[in-house]
């Protein structure tokens, strides 16, 4: 079909707190997603860079900034920022070229290098800022995340244990990950006796930020053929939707919802797949695996929900059968999730990119899903930013 | 304790009255839909052209949509005392103007005195202090309950 435009390579730098520059990572993740798809740097007619806000100058126009890198060969560029959604809008852009017929090939590059500590906004008093002002009354990340955790106990019966157990079960896949920055299970007594952080979510319920590079090869259908790519993954759909007004729920970095009066509250997270399953004319039904946000533990069970894998409010329901763990009927972050890698914001829609495509080729090693047909991500940040991928074998 | 100067942390977000502050929002005159913090330029429902928009008070009471804590020291610019006093956060979704409203909430009122769906009141109380004065912001404190009342 010619709306296809297949995935040829991927490739990534495992995550750390590795404290060099983020363009080492990300021409490392370059180069192996070149490799794995058997095509030279000079073939690529268009770059696109996912941005990184905390490298100074050369992470605004990332994708240029890896073009030199790798070696200035001429070919078009674009640059990305969209908070956790960047290495999604990054991939939408390239596959839009190939769409459009601009391009064959295409690589999709993002990489980031994360200071210490809470995500903190840009200085200065700037009360006109959302990120500055929450700041300044003490609202973090984490603040978000669990007030959504604490809204699914009281409504839906959510424990301290289910968050504690999605923990585990990400972090005994994220062992068998070779680019996981924490390859250690943890027991639920180790998960539990972690310090509160925003009550009722704990340290290791909650994820860290990290440095790390991913990257994505793709190219048409008809350059794959050339090539004689058998059975290459193919993207499926790319959400990269707006909530809608009214947004009936905290966002960060808000200090307030939209107003309902005059509009229909919507969920903006529950939107972002049903874009991507509509595209592609699958269902939640035909997914085999997915790679979701848990930037908390608790934030997994909402997921769920959002992409259809169960009914609102058995969340809960779905986790306690095992149905979501490697060997269940839906397993969900087989990578080990962001709960194994910690964020690295531009590059990290794209690793849940690459370990979609490993899944589907069968290549996964020990944490492989059996049978891996499709494979849906989704994640969701700062300032109504969120993604969704669909891919097929 | 003698009465310290008091000044807003973020000028024109609510009232200094000790007594039953409000959140100042603004209203659009066309559609109807509340903003916090104020909008005064282009209505931001996408069926709506208005520009035109009336100041309000916020309703002073809703129901607590959900709750945490800031066990951690938050980073600047969040001014901590030394040493850093834990604080619970809250969401609170006021049923006339039909959105959350996120803040701290009172000194002394922790997450242990808290449950989904309760009745919560606007103060404004001591965000920091300065050498010569109180900065003092919103928070939110269970409806009828004593904490938090001196600033």
């Amino acid at each position: 079909m010619s709306r296809d435009v297949v995935v040829l390579g991927v490739g990534m730098h495992p995550w750390g707190k590795w404290g060099r520059h983020f363009v080492e990572y990300g021409v490392h993740a370059a180069r192996a997603a070149l490799a794995d798809a058997g095509v030279e740097w000079r073939e690529v007619g268009f770059i696109s860079g996912a941005a990184t806000m905390r490298c100074g100058y050369p992470g605004y126009v990332a994708g240029a900034t890896f073009a030199q890198a790798l070696g200035w060969q001429g070919a078009e560029v674009n640059t990305s920022y969209a908070a956790c959604a960047s290495g999604s809008q990054a991939l939408a852009a390239a596959r839009a070229k190939i769409l459009a017929g601009d391009c064959e090939v295409a690589l999709v590059v993002g990489a980031d290098t994360t200071p210490k500590g809470f995500l903190a906004p840009a200085k200065g008093y700037r009360p006109d800022d959302p990120d500055w002002v929450r700041f300044y009354v003490g609202i973090t990340n984490p603040t978000y995340f669990a007030l959504y955790a604490r809204r699914r106990m009281a409504l839906y019966g959510a424990t301290e244990q289910d968050f504690t157990a999605i923990k585990v079960k990400n972090a005994a896949a994220g062992v068998h990950n070779v680019n996981a920055r924490y390859r250690k299970a943890f027991s639920a007594d180790e998960v539990m006796s972690s310090a509160m952080v925003a009550d009722p979510l704990r340290l290791l319920q909650i994820c860290a930020t990290s440095d790390g590079g991913a990257a994505v090869v793709i190219a048409s259908a008809a350059y794959a053929k050339r090539l004689g790519v058998k059975r290459p993954v193919r993207i499926a759909a790319i959400s990269t939707v707006t909530p809608r007004f009214a947004s009936g729920e905290v966002e960060m970095p808000d200090i307030a919802t939209d107003s309902a009066v005059a509009a229909e509250a919507h969920s903006f997270r529950a939107s972002i797949a049903l874009k991507a399953y509509a595209e592609a004319g699958i269902g939640p039904e035909d997914v085999s695996l997915a790679e979701v946000y848990d930037l908390a533990s608790s934030m997994e069970l909402d997921w769920y929900e959002y992409l259809h894998l169960c009914k609102t409010g058995e969340a809960e329901g779905l986790l306690r059968s095992g149905a979501t763990a490697i060997g269940g009927r839906i397993p969900v972050n087989p990578s080990g999730g962001l709960a194994s890698f910690g964020e690295a914001v531009p590059a990290q829609a794209l690793a849940q990119v690459c370990e979609v495509v490993w899944q589907l080729r069968g290549a996964a090693g020990a944490r492989q899903v059996k049978k891996a047909k499709v494979g849906i991500t989704a994640n969701q940040g700062l300032f109504g930013h969120g993604s969704s991928v669909l891919l097929k074998r | 304790m003698t009465d310290r100067q008091r000044r807003a942390a973020i000028e024109g977000w609510y009232t200094l009255e000790k007594d039953q502050p409000h959140l100042l929002g603004s209203r659009c005159v066309a559609c109807g839909t509340f903003f916090f913090p104020k909008l005064s330029t282009f209505c931001r429902n996408p069926v709506c052209d208005s520009t035109a928009f009336e100041s309000v008070p916020l309703s002073r009471t809703g129901r607590l949509w959900s709750y945490t804590s800031a066990s951690y020291q938050p980073p600047e610019p969040y001014v901590a005392a030394v040493p850093f006093v834990p604080f619970a956060i809250a969401a609170v979704t006021l049923e006339h103007e039909k959105m959350t409203v996120l803040g701290q909430v009172v000194e002394g009122c922790g997450v242990d005195q808290l449950q989904v769906g309760m009745q919560m009141e606007l103060v404004v109380e001591t965000l920091h202090q300065t050498e010569a004065l109180d900065v003092v912001v919103w928070k939110w404190r269970p409806l009828g309950a004593l904490t938090g009342s001196a600033s």
